[in-house]
């Protein structure tokens, strides 16, 4: 086990890492998008909390909580250490470069629009998870979401997290192909197309929760909190 | 003392490299270990035979002066590479190889040595591909062939218009395997600047350092030379900017006759000359006369566009002159109905001195698309240099030296008069005579490298398994890098007006009016003073900018234009002495009636091998005859 | 079209691997646009010679787009702004009159400055010293048709192999990382039935030397592939992470 764990050493291990750890992550964006949607069904947060129940008492879903932080945490260090080892392979940096010429700038900022996607998980997590699972809120979590997003800068923040997370994977989702070594002819275009697919459906998905909640359309908020 | 034995073995013409190979001595095992090798070159023929001698278990060194073994010029062979396998099932034989070989060489060439180099073709073919070459394939998963200028059969192997990369890169994958088991020391950057000779023996060299400017002292058992052909002594050639003389030059310097110097191959199709900053010549693969037709227009001075002037106002006189063969004429046949066209003044594009090759009638009977498969990467290094679409209006063309048949003279062993100092690939005189037929250069280098010299060396290093190496402290070592430090010092002390390229320009101007295409006695005698009063202008007025001890290109190209002067020196005597016509050699004084070459077999059918006598002497003219026991020399025609 | 342009050229000038270097500017006036763009610093480096002064160090050889020894980054893009072009391919009729043209050589912690534009691309060397090859010793190949090889994979191993290793990818890649050089060696001869004997350890040692010479890693952008002179696809990069992932498990 020891010895095979070496093949993650190099850098195409590396990068293996991060495309395996990167769609594992896509997985769980898709099973959250479910989980979220659950709050238009205007029944006063009856269905998503129900939903978010099941997660936290579901024995199985509990050991996989643990592989997503694990997962988190493997992709957000895997990618501080290829970052530093890719600054070293540069140490001297051009004075011009014309590097849209040759690459989408999805690609090259996708230590940037990780980073801000990062910080932004950071001030999720507390905001919902952490209220919830340690500190014993008594409020229901249908609740919070849409008290959350009553206020200006977590509603803006929150959109604009969402905004990076579409070129995150736009990029992203297309690369740990192509890192798996799926790339031919015949996969590529197609593959493509779906990793911005997807990049739209969740920034879309997520993005819209903010809107709808801020704006209180359909009356989504109000059901929830009930004015 | 005449010591031109030639050590071609005993018996008929198709047994002999088999008995040859069968009785030569050898080394055992063991005692290769600790035999040095020294290789100097890295394209075709140095990195096959390094790794070839490494394979064997020999301890080699090999030293390139560009960054990487794989920059070699080799590298920019497009057409192909002959072999006699017959898989097209068109009547190819190792005779017939030989034959076509020794004909369109027109009878300069040894016997015995271009039988040999039929015979191995086809070896060749197999350890490429073993190597994982990727030849070009038909659909049924069988390699491809297609002919090529100069011969009737289809025995031309090739990968895409880059033939020449993939063999380099396959030698040099073979000699990076090599090098990764410690069988090969690699000296890139490294440039060979002197031959070491103890007790008459070549025992090492002097190399230097090309980013320190370091001296370097190498002892060697044997040397063996691969540095490619002197053909930049035209400063205008297709050759790379680095290809140079110095080491062949060294070596003659040293006692080793230099064979035909003044046999040079003029490609005829090249792209024309723009202007004068220009610092090289391109070729355009002979390939593209399968398709292609030659023509210029009928009447003199036509400026009209290529498109605008009619199927009847236009002189395809290739197809005129040789119905037989037509386009596909040898390159020094096409080289010269090129020139005598436009000294007619019907020569085309702005200067004059172009002919048009049209793909307008192949497109039409093809397609575009087979002419895009065929040829495509050649229009489109063709419209980067140009800017004119090839497939819109015919390309411009014009010769242009190409290739040195002459080089190092060599005896059936490729070992030099120099013992222990071996030649091979283009900086040896040995395999293509007057004229190198398509595709055989590769061949030629290949064979070379990985066939004949892992066999022949051992010949030689059979004697010197006791031999031990010489430390290189030996006075030799002292005395050969004194002699190299002062010449650079001269050099640098210099401090003249002219720059390195203004005296190559100058030399490539004489060299190329009086020396190329055409040649005369007057021409060559009014040469000849011009190139020696060129040498003293060299010595006085060259000015060399920066240190001896630094990366210095203007240095180094320095010591090689030196040398080439004084080769451009011995190729015109060469001429001169040539009164006959023969192949890429065209004395206008030996031309048949309707101007064609005309050989005179009875006074020049032999080898010119000249030896240096020292500085300021005239060398010494050695002739090795030339003996036909199975090809009888005709005057080649293909009418 | 202009038959002469006027260009201003920033040149980076370094003496040696040692000292530190810095842009000069030259005024480079009466360029004739059928020039390649080396025949222009030919004429630069001639009068600077004339002047007394140092020429400019690049490398170069062919001139012809194959050998790959020339390299500089220039407009910030690797051979320049054409696409498929190596810099001595490259005409001086694609510069406007006017321009501002810097010259920078490529950029690498693996590729050290030698002097001026040249670098010292010995990286590349040890790459292919570590599997570049097919362990076939000379003299005992089995004829060339006993092997039949389809013509699909016989083209795609040729795509692969036509790299002329000038470093363009590693120059152009924001991670100097030489995953495109690496992978079309491996990819050439995983797709060859000449290569499946040593397939596995080939990719393991060539990805352990591409790390040890210090190069970085592929992030996917595809700037090596788009300033490729030879067009090489970054599919090959994917086969050879297929290789990678295979040898790896498959191995011990």
């Amino acid at each position: 086990m020891i010895a095979s764990l070496k093949m993650f050493y190099t850098t195409v291990g590396r990068k293996l890492v991060m495309a395996l750890t990167g769609l594992f992550l896509c997985v769980f964006l898709l099973e959250h998008l479910y989980g979220n949607l659950q709050l238009y069904k205007l029944d006063g947060g009856v269905a998503f909390n129900e939903y978010g129940e099941f997660l936290v008492h579901n024995i199985v879903i509990r050991a996989v909580e643990y592989l997503l932080f694990g997962g988190i945490l493997l992709h957000v260090l895997d990618a501080l250490f290829l970052t530093l080892h890719n600054r070293k392979a540069r140490p001297v940096r051009y004075a011009v470069s014309h590097q849209s010429g040759n690459s989408s700038w999805f690609s090259r900022n996708m230590g940037i629009t990780g980073s801000i996607i990062l910080v932004f998980l950071v001030i999720h997590l507390k905001t919902f998870f952490i209220s919830h699972r340690f500190q014993g809120v008594d409020t229901s979590m249908a609740h919070d979401v849409a008290a959350a997003f009553q206020s200006n800068w977590y509603a803006a923040l929150y959109l604009f997290s969402m905004v990076l997370l579409g070129a995150h994977l736009n990029h992203g989702f297309q690369s740990a192909f192509q890192t798996l070594g799926w790339n031919n002819h015949r996969w590529m275009k197609p593959l493509k197309i779906v990793g911005t697919l997807f990049a739209l459906l969740m920034m879309i998905g997520f993005g819209s929760f903010p809107i709808m909640f801020y704006f209180d359309l359909f009356g989504v908020a109000s059901n929830i909190l009930g004015q | 003392m005449n010591k031109l034995d030639s050590k071609i073995p005993e018996g008929p013409l198709e047994t002999k490299w088999t008995k040859f190979k069968s009785t030569v001595r050898l080394v055992n095992p063991a005692n290769k270990r600790r035999i040095e090798v020294l290789v100097v070159g890295s394209g075709l023929a140095g990195a096959s035979a390094a790794a070839a001698l490494s394979e064997l278990g020999y301890t080699v060194k090999c030293f390139c002066f560009q960054d990487s073994p794989r920059r070699a010029h080799s590298i920019a062979a497009q057409g192909g590479i002959n072999a006699a396998k017959n898989y097209a099932n068109d009547g190819d034989s190792v005779f017939r190889l030989f034959y076509d070989t020794v004909k369109g060489g027109d009878y300069r060439a040894r016997e015995a040595n271009v039988y040999r180099l039929a015979e191995i073709s086809t070896a060749i073919i197999d350890q490429c591909v073993a190597q994982g070459v990727p030849f070009a394939r038909e659909y049924g998963g069988l390699l491809d062939n297609r002919s090529f200028g100069g011969v009737q059969v289809s025995r031309t192997f090739y990968a895409r218009g880059q033939t020449g990369q993939q063999l380099l890169l396959g030698a040099y994958s073979a000699l990076s395997r090599q090098i990764d088991k410690g069988g090969v020391k690699m000296y890139n950057r490294h440039e060979m600047v002197e031959v070491v000779m103890i007790d008459g023996k070549a025992r090492g060299i002097i190399a230097r350092d090309l980013v320190t400017g370091e001296l370097e002292r190498h002892f060697g058992h044997a040397v063996v030379l691969a540095t490619g052909g002197y053909g930049n002594v035209f400063y205008l050639s297709t050759n790379a900017m680095g290809s140079n003389t110095t080491a062949i030059w060294k070596a003659y310097k040293k006692g080793a006759y230099f064979g035909n110097p003044c046999f040079t191959q003029i490609h005829p199709t090249c792209i024309p000359v723009s202007g004068d900053y220009q610092s090289k010549l391109t070729l355009m693969s002979e390939s593209l006369r399968n398709d292609g037709r030659v023509w210029v227009p009928k009447a003199k001075g036509d400026k009209r566009k290529a498109e605008e002037i009619p199927d009847e106002e236009r002189d395809y006189y290739l197809e005129r002159r040789y119905p037989a063969f037509g386009n596909l004429v040898p390159r020094d046949v096409a080289s010269r109905a090129a020139k005598q066209v436009c000294d007619e003044g019907r020569g085309v594009g702005p200067s004059g001195l172009a002919v048009f090759l049209d793909f307008r009638d192949s497109i039409k009977r093809l397609g575009r698309a087979v002419i895009e498969e065929r040829y495509g990467n050649l229009f489109e290094m063709y419209e980067k240099i140009t800017g004119d679409d090839p497939y819109q209006t015919p390309m411009r063309i014009y010769p242009a030296v190409h290739y040195t048949m002459g080089g190092l003279w060599v005896d059936y062993n490729l070992m030099t008069t120099v013992p222990g100092l071996y030649a091979l690939g283009e900086c040896n005189f040995s395999d293509h005579g007057a004229n190198r037929l398509g595709a055989s250069a590769l061949m030629q280098g290949l064979a070379d490298g990985y066939f004949v010299i892992p066999y022949t060396i051992g010949d030689y290093l059979a004697d010197e398994i006791r031999t031990g190496s010489t430390p290189t402290s030996h006075p030799a070592f002292e005395e050969a890098e004194k002699s190299v430090k002062e010449r650079i010092d001269k050099l640098m002390s210099i401090k003249g007006k002219q720059t390195v390229e203004d005296l190559h320009k100058k030399l490539g101007k004489i060299m190329w009016e009086y020396c190329g295409m055409g040649r005369n006695a007057e021409g060559l005698t009014k040469a000849l003073g011009m190139v020696r009063e060129l040498k003293k202008e060299f010595w006085s007025d060259v000015r060399i900018p920066g240190g001896t001890m630094e990366f210095n290109t203007e240095l180094d190209k320095a010591g090689r234009v030196a040398d080439f002067i004084e080769l451009g020196e011995l190729m015109i005597l060469d001429a001169l002495n040539r009164k006959e016509s023969c192949g890429g050699h065209f004395r206008e004084e030996s031309q048949t009636e309707d101007g064609e070459a005309k050989r005179d077999d009875a006074n020049f059918s032999y080898v010119a091998a000249w030896e240096f006598k020292g500085e300021g002497q005239e060398p010494v003219l050695n002739k090795e005859d030339l003996k036909f026991d199975v090809v009888h020399p005709t005057q080649r025609s293909y009418k | 079209m202009a038959e002469t342009i006027n260009l201003k050229l920033k040149i980076w000038r370094q003496k040696n691997s040692k000292e530190s270097g810095r842009f000069e500017i030259y005024d480079m006036p009466g360029v004739n646009t059928h020039m390649s763009f080396l025949e222009m610093l030919d004429v630069l480096n001639d009068r600077l010679v004339r002047e007394g002064k140092e020429p400019v160090a690049f490398d170069h050889d062919c001139r012809e787009g194959i050998c790959g020894m020339c390299s500089m980054y220039i407009n910030g893009r690797a051979h320049g702004m054409l696409k498929g072009t190596t810099t001595c391919q490259l005409h001086m009729r694609h510069f406007h009159d006017g321009e501002t043209v810097t010259i920078e050589p490529w950029r690498a912690s693996a590729f050290p400055v030698i002097r001026d534009l040249v670098v010292d691309r010995s990286g590349f060397e040890k790459i292919m010293q570590a599997g570049g090859y097919i362990s076939v010793n000379t003299g005992n190949a089995p004829d060339a048709n006993s092997l039949p090889i389809a013509k699909v994979k016989a083209d795609e191993a040729f795509d692969a192999a036509a790299c002329i290793g000038c470093g363009a990818c590693v120059a152009s890649c924001k991670n100097a990382s030489a995953m495109l050089f690496l992978s079309a060696k491996v990819s050439q001869f995983a797709l060859l039935p000449q290569g499946e004997p040593e397939r596995r350890e080939r990719v393991l040692r060539m990805v352990a030397a591409h790390d040890e010479a210090g190069f970085g890693s592929c992030t996917n952008t595809g700037a090596c592939e788009a300033e490729c002179p030879k067009g090489i696809s970054i599919s090959h990069i994917a086969r050879l992470n297929r290789e990678y992932l295979a040898a790896s498990l498959v191995k011990e």
